[in-house]
């Protein structure tokens, strides 16, 4: 009986005395916990920011998950998440629910990407223009032959309808960038639930084409060069998204309630600097400025 | 009298459990047929359930069910093919044929292969499975339909088996022993006698496993291509109700349509699987009497 006091009273000590320490080791601003959700496009980025940013700030714990940009912005609204990482822009629609729930959305470029469109190793199609990328994933050409590749027809693969990369990809590609399109992808088009999957299917798949974030572009996959006409073709690197020669170039954002505050305002400012900036770098994605770019590659 | 007392406080106890149990599985129901009347405010039930088209965020949204039910449907029939049979003659082997040591190691395995995670399931398809279909019926993409069938069946076969076997040990022995004294083989009174007489068990070990097929997720949503289309033969892609929420529910912000129509397809899965329960039930009970 008595050692079990013993026991309890050890085992109250433990839990009690690392937030001892804590408290009076750093000032109270550096520790909290931050919760980030989101586009699985930028999730491995953020999460490399992430583990850079807590080797900096011990007691600032950062959670980094994926899901899609629309499961991040539905969780920013639903109050959920503290920053909302998106690959696209927030719909007019999501301001208005935004602010219906008492959130005021708050938009941080931090990077830039390519939307890549990748075949499989086998695959002889080198190029293609935006009409013809339009025209396959709507199902008007079904068929390798009619693009000058083999003869086998073509499976499409998209992200599901929670991704930011889908949305960018239906209004940039699908509907050409026109407001009033109602221009679907082909319901044949086969919805994957990660980039992952994308990668896994166009690397077993010889027929298959899917698009996927800059950062998840590997060896096991081709990335064909777009063009926005015949004959003025660009791969998807970091050059050609800088200086916007790549057509489907668009940059990654936070979002945020209100203006930055806390440690809300210390981790995107850790994001924003050279330091953060490196990390999407090396993750594949595009920094805000050239000059990271020269250091690094 | 401390045991009377104590005797009635148990009692009560499991009494509070049991209606626990009746009034989740009503507040269940009454959650879902709330959140999804709310969509049939503003999205007309016909529609719901007639459209062929799955558009959850265009502009304006189609919520069709049809091309989920569909698909949901085609996996569940393809893995009822697959593991019904499979199953019945396992659980057959196992109580009536095979020999004392092989009946033990086959009973475990069975539990081992119930304890196997569905996420793990669905990995083996995407990168074993998938292609190794695509090639040898040389099919588009391996994505489709029968990947989840397959995998769907692996995950029924537990429930089908133990059930049936537990029906089939079931059946008084003098049956079995008036079917040899007439000179029957071993295999005829198997056929004739032991399966029909074990079937209300039997039926009802299938429909636990339909249950459990038609809400299976992970797997599905992993392997079957999730394509909103009506599909017209199991080797295309389809997409299931189950994989449609699990897909979708992360996105939608309460309140939205959207949201609400995830419900409804909620409710629609609730009342299969308790459609399908519900029959479990009254052949389970025919077959104890």
């Amino acid at each position: 009986m008595k050692s079990r006091v013993y026991c309890s009273i050890l085992v109250l000590a433990m839990l009690v005395s690392p937030g001892g320490c804590r408290r009076s080791s750093g000032n109270r601003q550096d520790e909290g916990f931050l919760q980030i959700k989101g586009s699985d496009t930028i999730v491995n980025a953020g999460q490399m920011v992430s583990e850079e940013f807590m080797k900096v700030n011990p007691y600032i714990f950062v959670g980094v998950t994926g899901g899609g940009s629309g499961v991040g912005i539905a969780s920013l609204i639903n109050g959920t998440c503290d920053i909302a990482i998106s690959s696209r822009e927030m719909k007019a629609k999501e301001y208005e629910l935004a602010r219906k729930h008492g959130v005021e959305p708050n938009e941080i470029t931090v990077a830039y990407d390519g939307v890549a469109v990748v075949v499989n190793m086998n695959n002889p199609v080198e190029h293609l223009t935006l009409d013809q990328l339009r025209r396959i994933f709507t199902g008007e050409v079904k068929n390798w032959k009619e693009l000058g590749g083999k003869d086998m027809s073509i499976v499409t693969l998209s992200r599901e309808v929670s991704s930011g990369t889908h949305m960018y990809f239906k209004e940039e590609v699908i509907r050409q960038g026109k407001k009033d399109s109602v221009a679907e992808f082909s319901s044949e088009t086969l919805l994957l639930t990660s980039s992952q999957a994308i990668v896994e299917e166009v690397a077993n798949n010889e027929s298959a084409i899917g698009y996927l974030g800059m950062g998840y572009v590997s060896d096991r996959t081709k990335t064909v060069k777009l063009g926005k006409k015949e004959g003025d073709y660009f791969p998807a690197d970091i050059s050609h998204v800088l200086n916007k020669k790549y057509p489907l170039s668009r940059p990654l954002y936070f979002y945020i309630n209100g203006r930055p505050q806390g440690i809300i305002k210390q981790f995107i400012d850790f994001t924003l600097s050279p330091r953060g900036q490196q990390q999407f770098a090396e993750t594949g994605f595009v920094p805000l400025e050239a000059g990271f770019v020269q250091k690094n590659k | 009298m401390f045991r009377k007392i104590n005797e009635r406080i148990i009692e009560t106890a499991i009494r509070v459990s049991g209606f626990a149990v009746i009034a989740f599985v009503i507040l269940i129901f009454l959650f879902l047929l709330k959140d999804s009347l709310s969509l049939f405010r503003v999205y007309p039930l016909k529609a719901f359930l007639t459209s062929t088209q799955w558009l959850p965020i265009s502009e304006p949204p189609t919520f069709g069910i049809i091309p989920l039910l569909m698909g949901s449907i085609l996996v569940m029939v393809g893995a009822i093919v697959i593991c019904v049979p499979i199953g019945v003659a396992t659980a057959l082997f196992i109580a009536e044929v095979a020999p004392g040591y092989l009946k033990m190691i086959l009973k475990s395995l069975v539990e081992i292969l119930a304890s196997i995670p569905s996420v793990v399931l669905g990995f083996i398809g995407i990168v074993w499975l998938g292609p190794f279909l695509k090639t040898t019926l040389h099919l588009n993409t391996g994505m489709c339909g029968l990947t989840g069938a397959i995998l769907l069946a692996f995950m029924a076969l537990p429930t089908i088996i133990s059930i049936s076997e537990d029906a089939i040990i079931g059946i008084p022995r003098s049956y079995k022993e008036a079917a040899y004294g007439l000179g029957a083989t071993r295999w005829q009174t198997m056929w004739r006698i032991v399966l029909p007489a074990a079937s209300s068990g039997i039926i009802a070990a299938v429909m636990l496993g339909i249950g459990r097929v038609i809400g299976e997720t992970m797997v599905v949503m992993m392997v079957t291509g999730n394509a909103p289309i009506i599909p017209h033969s199991i080797l295309q892609p389809l997409r299931t109700l189950t994989a449609t929420i699990a897909g979708e529910m992360g996105e939608t912000v309460g309140g939205s349509d959207h949201y609400y129509a995830l419900f409804a397809v909620g409710l629609v899965l609730f009342v299969i699987t308790f459609m399908l329960n519900f029959v479990a039930d009254i052949s389970l009970r025919k077959s104890r009497k």
